[in-house]
């Protein structure tokens, strides 16, 4: 066997769909039935899951530290508000993809200045392009609202069919859909060689360049596609709350969306959903204790994170599961050799 | 004419009080290589610290000042040698989160012990009003300012180049594991850098509160402006960081007189367009380091 075919059976058998997965969607979609009163908060879930798988591509599979990855969010939310309220177009999903290729256009655009420099430069840059934009929504309120946001935002009916009810309903269901759909798109992504070659970039990018792999142009490609999935997140935003404010440029939903990335893990797509999940229900609990200052909480698990070590969180919470499918596996190894023994 | 003077003198009063604040970062970020978020805390804590003393003991401002400094240098070298100490080999996005962790819970603190609105440090009589130089109008506690933060900068550069200490530190920096094999305790010198920068922001914090505004949101609020010190300034000397923050200083003051509508807009601008043209600052050293 050669090194080729090798590396090739190794990519198709983790691009192969894991029962767990299909579990996981299940699951999802069941939240619906199971929980009809909450369907604002799940929305939101999904969304900024969404949001963080966005992330997830550029940080846990290209390796960028982004702490301005808001800015698309913005955008998305912005072009999805102003296309609803001026009527330019009326139907949400085409406005939708429109929201993304404009926040895909900005992440091209802004992927040269990114892809310049180290960490730092990176971190500075990315922060500076964030601050730049909310700056500039400031500036020009005459479009964007300034700091009341866009107001008096309709939503048509999606296909002119399903109207965005009260309850959320269609909302939920809507962005289900979307995230599932651009979720099917992402895994696609990370699993084909260009996946892999990002990843190897992630890894060590001189041995990459190496190699044979053109590194600033993957960079650049992920980079616009990460902000396309960011700028759909945005657009979910505004379609499902009827909301842009120049909130949606904040650093503190950049950070929290690095937290929310972390708490699920890095690297296998999943973990943006979780960890979204994760963040609302914490934030849930922590503003039923103090509402006013909920963030002090946030704050210390972020430090009690890195502290502890993110490797070594994730090992103690796979720890019992973990132990338990091994179990499993030596017990089924141990059946066939006794079943071998037999005949 | 004097419109020009008087901005010429107010920015650089700004800078000088951003050098302040930031030269401790210039340390941690550009020589220690620790990307600190959480600066702003600790000159937030300096300027609070200021406040209580000055506004509800009735502590005279200069009294308050060094305790300014050296309560926010003490907190400093507590979370030094608890926290900090064991992130300095870690990866930047670690950094990033442990150190935004540090700004939440600290906004969040100070919002819940002091309240969220806007403090004001009384100052005594002597340091309210202008003086009249050749017809421009010069502001005492801005030339108070200057004239501490002139003599902290030279003190700063002549402990960096001419004491023991100041040579340890940067052989502490240039190559730990040389400075460790020559008897040099780099834990130890950077507690110490570190703390003293800490204390720095603190003073930086206390004397800033009339002009930046002192309020819960401070480190947030800030947070770019000291990065934009450091990584401009790059991190060769204690020289780089001083020009970017006069530059920073006057840009900021000009920008906000001349085109008030754009706003922070021409900093972030600038900002990125330096960081494309010298990704290592503009004073930086050449090599990756």
């Amino acid at each position: 066997m050669t090194a080729r075919t090798d590396v090739g059976s190794y990519a198709r058998r983790k691009a192969r769909w894991h029962w767990s997965e299909i579990g996981f969607w299940i699951l999802a979609l069941a939240c619906a039935l199971l929980f009809p009163s909450r369907y604002l908060i799940m929305t939101d879930i999904l969304r900024l899951g969404l949001f963080a798988i966005s992330l997830d591509l550029i940080l846990g599979y290209a390796g960028i530290v982004s702490l301005g990855h808001a800015a698309f969010f913005g955008i998305g939310a912005y072009a999805a508000g102003l296309l609803a309220l001026h009527g330019i177009v009326a139907e949400p999903v085409v406005a939708l993809l429109a929201a993304g290729f404009a926040a895909a256009a900005v992440g091209f655009l802004t992927s040269f200045l990114v892809i310049r420099g180290a960490d730092l430069t990176r971190l500075m840059v990315t922060l500076g392009i964030c601050l730049l934009l909310e700056a500039l929504a400031e500036r020009f309120s005459n479009i964007t609202g300034g700091t009341d946001g866009l107001q008096g935002i309709e939503i048509q009916p999606l296909f002119g069919l399903f109207a965005f009810d009260i309850f959320g309903r269609t909302g939920f269901f809507y962005s289900l859909a979307v995230l599932f759909g651009l979720f099917l798109l992402a895994r696609r992504i990370v699993h084909s060689p260009f996946g892999l070659s990002l990843r190897a970039i992630r890894n060590n990018p001189l041995r990459a360049a190496a190699m044979g792999i053109p590194v600033n142009r993957r960079l650049i490609v992920i980079y616009t596609i990460a902000a396309f999935y960011a700028g759909i997140a945005g657009a979910l935003f505004t379609q499902t709350t009827a909301l842009a404010s120049l909130d949606v440029f904040s650093f503190e939903r950049s950070a929290d969306l690095l937290l929310m990335l972390v708490i699920g893990g890095t690297g296998y797509l999943y973990g943006g959903i979780i960890g979204a999940a994760l963040f609302k229900v914490l934030q849930a609990f922590f503003s039923g204790i103090t509402p006013q200052y909920w963030q002090f909480w946030m704050g210390l698990v972020f430090v009690v994170i890195v502290m502890i070590g993110r490797q070594r969180m994730h090992r103690w919470i796979m720890w019992v599961p973990n132990l338990m499918l091994g179990r499993l596996a030596e017990y089924r190894s141990a059946l066939a050799a006794h079943r071998g023994d037999v005949q | 004419m004097t419109v020009l003077f008087t901005i010429l003198f107010d920015g650089v009063a700004y800078g000088m009080l951003l050098f302040v604040l930031a030269c401790g970062l210039a340390v941690t970020l550009g020589l220690m290589n620790f990307v600190n978020l959480a600066h702003g805390a600790f000159a937030m804590t300096g300027g609070y610290i200021c406040a209580v003393l000055v506004n509800r003991s009735g502590w005279p401002l200069f009294a308050a000042l060094p305790l300014a400094f050296a309560g926010s240098a003490l907190i400093g070298a507590l979370l030094e040698r608890l926290l900090y100490r064991h992130l300095y080999r870690r990866s930047h996005l670690d950094q990033v989160l442990f150190s935004v962790g540090l700004v939440f819970m600290s906004v969040a603190a100070v919002d819940y012990l002091m309240g969220s609105s806007r403090v004001f440090i009384n100052l005594p009589a002597a340091l309210e009003g202008q003086i009249d130089v050749l017809g421009v109008g010069i502001g005492r506690y801005r030339l108070m300012i200057i004239v501490i933060c002139g003599l902290l900068t030279v003190a700063l550069q002549l402990i960096l180049a001419r004491t023991r200490f100041g040579s340890r530190l940067r052989a502490a920096v240039d190559d730990p594991r040389a400075a460790i094999g020559l008897g040099i305790n780099v834990p130890q010198v950077f507690a110490i850098t570190f703390a003293f920068g800490c204390g720095l922001a603190g003073l930086g914090g206390a004397l800033s509160a009339e002009i930046l505004g002192l309020d819960p949101h401070f480190p947030l609020k800030f947070m770019i402006y000291f990065l934009i010190v450091v990584t401009v300034g790059g991190s060769s000397s204690m020289t780089g960081p001083f020009l970017a923050s006069l530059v920073l200083g006057l840009g900021d003051v000009a920008g906000k007189y001349y085109v008030p509508k754009m706003g922070p807009f021409v900093i972030y601008t600038i900002l990125i367009f330096i960081l494309i043209w010298r990704p290592n600052g503009l004073f930086g050293r050449s090599d990756n380091r």
